[in-house]
């Protein structure tokens, strides 16, 4: 136990540093090496991190459905706790992904915010998120809270094609595809550093995901071991 | 056939008790006609426009209303420990949920009767004919409203705060319930057609299929933890 414990405690370590190595390099390239935007200028620099948020914390949400998935199945502690860990970091990606669509909207569209489809979803997004860890902090029975949550975790994760669908439709059958379309990257003419930095920084934001996640994870896992304590006043 | 009996039994005993208490059916009426007056007070709606907003505004108040209804869902079996002695029943959970599920679309269902009219009446609205497919419309989304809100209602079952929890939870979720009957509805009342609202209906049908599924298959384990 304690040695696969100080394994994984190396292997948490080891991806960490990986990490804070990747997003030094991939700051580098997305400030310096790459050039600035053709049209949109140094602004665009901001889709160097953008872009790996949102897609780690479409990441996340899926790991909370696979783990809401076998906590359901398997009724293992572990399960529940990667699905928690998983939806708290989700909620961090997500949140932080707004901020920066935010940020780069301003200057790029003139607004902060806009009822685009993909914006309206990443905004649904969050909140049915919020919604499963405020369910979590409001149920007091252990079991319980990690039963209904799962079920919050599944239902979530299913609902998101229909929420898609229907957001998609909501703006597309009303007004024709217009200039807010933030995925549409001209990539036939993007300059190779600019890819590079795009991959360096999306290989970052992965390993900092699962370096946090990880701990997290651990988190959860010594808050178990307290309660255990507590409860059998540390014979076990 | 043994499912049906148990939910037929279940749901018999909702409904003599809804009758003789008169609490949820009453108390969501009201509510429901008070939105109305409410909504009039903060738009002051002029007749040209009130066909415009009569979508957006009738489903909000089927939102709250529903909501208010699934709150009092369960009050029966919290009281006296009554969920454990139904729990205790030899009794299949799905026809628990079924039983639920239709007892809350039937209240919703009775409100609408009400409300769809009332609404009509008070912002002098024309087109009495478009009347049976609009109701169509919320009849399907009410539906996609009461299969996910009465799993929402078992989840909540223990939680604080409860009541303020589930609106919270439920209205993320129901996002494409509420575009699809919308826009649905908006569509049928600018067009006269009901057929342009079709590829909306498909989604609400998919919706209901979907999550009665799921909630059919996973509340035994909710109302069980």
């Amino acid at each position: 136990m304690a040695g696969t414990m100080q394994k994984r405690g190396r292997g948490r370590r080891v991806t960490g540093i990986l990490a804070l190595a990747f997003i030094l390099v991939g700051l580098y390239f997305a400030l310096i090496e790459a050039p600035p935007d053709a049209y949109q200028g140094e602004v665009q620099r901001i889709m160097y991190v953008h872009i790996p948020s949102i897609l780690t914390a479409y990441l996340s949400f899926f790991i909370v459905f696979i783990g809401s998935c076998l906590f359901l199945w398997k009724r293992e502690k572990r399960d529940d706790i990667l699905a928690r860990s998983a939806a708290e970091i989700g909620v961090l990606f997500t949140s932080l992904t707004i901020i920066e669509g935010s940020i780069w909207g301003k200057p790029t569209w003139g607004v902060w915010w806009t009822w685009d489809a993909r914006l309206t979803l990443t905004a649904i997004l969050l909140l049915i998120f919020v919604g499963y860890l405020m369910l979590r902090s409001l149920i007091e029975d252990e079991n319980r809270g990690a039963v209904c949550s799962a079920v919050v975790g599944v239902i979530g994760f299913l609902d998101i094609p229909l929420i898609h669908m229907s957001v998609y439709w909501w703006r597309t059958l009303h007004q024709p595809p217009s200039i807010l379309r933030p995925d549409k990257l001209p990539w036939e003419n993007v300059h190779p550093s600019m890819l590079i930095a795009l991959a360096v920084n999306f290989a970052a934001f992965i390993l900092l995901y699962f370096y946090l996640l990880s701990l997290r994870f651990r988190v959860g896992e010594m808050e178990e071991e307290v309660k255990t304590l507590k409860l059998y006043g540390g014979a076990s | 056939m043994e499912l049906l009996k148990q939910t037929l039994w279940v749901l018999w005993k909702d409904l003599l008790l809804e009758l003789r208490r008169r609490e949820s059916i009453l108390a969501m009426f009201f509510f429901g006609t008070l939105l109305l007056f409410v909504f009039h007070f903060a738009f002051e709606i002029p007749a040209e426009k009130a066909a415009e907003m009569a979508p957006g505004l009738l489903w909000l108040a089927f939102l709250f209303t529903g909501t208010l209804g699934l709150t009092q869902l369960f009050q029966a079996e919290r009281e006296n420990h009554c969920l454990d002695a139904l729990l205790l029943s030899p009794m299949d959970r799905a026809s628990l949920y079924l039983a639920k599920v239709f007892f809350n679309l039937f209240l919703m269902l009775l409100i609408e009767l009400v409300v769809f009219p009332l609404f009509w009446v008070l912002f002098n609205l024309a087109f009495w004919n478009l009347l049976p497919s609009l109701f169509l419309v919320a009849f399907l989304g009410t539906i996609g409203f009461c299969v996910l809100g009465t799993l929402f209602s078992a989840v909540t079952l223990k939680a604080r705060a409860r009541e303020l929890l589930l609106p919270l939870i439920l209205f993320p979720l129901m996002i494409p319930v509420i575009l699809a009957t919308v826009r649905g509805m908006e569509i049928i009342l600018r067009t006269g057609k009901f057929e342009e609202a079709f590829s909306w209906l498909r989604l609400l049908i998919g919706f209901d299929v979907i999550f009665f599924t799921v909630g059919f298959l996973i509340f035994e384990w909710v109302i069980e933890a």
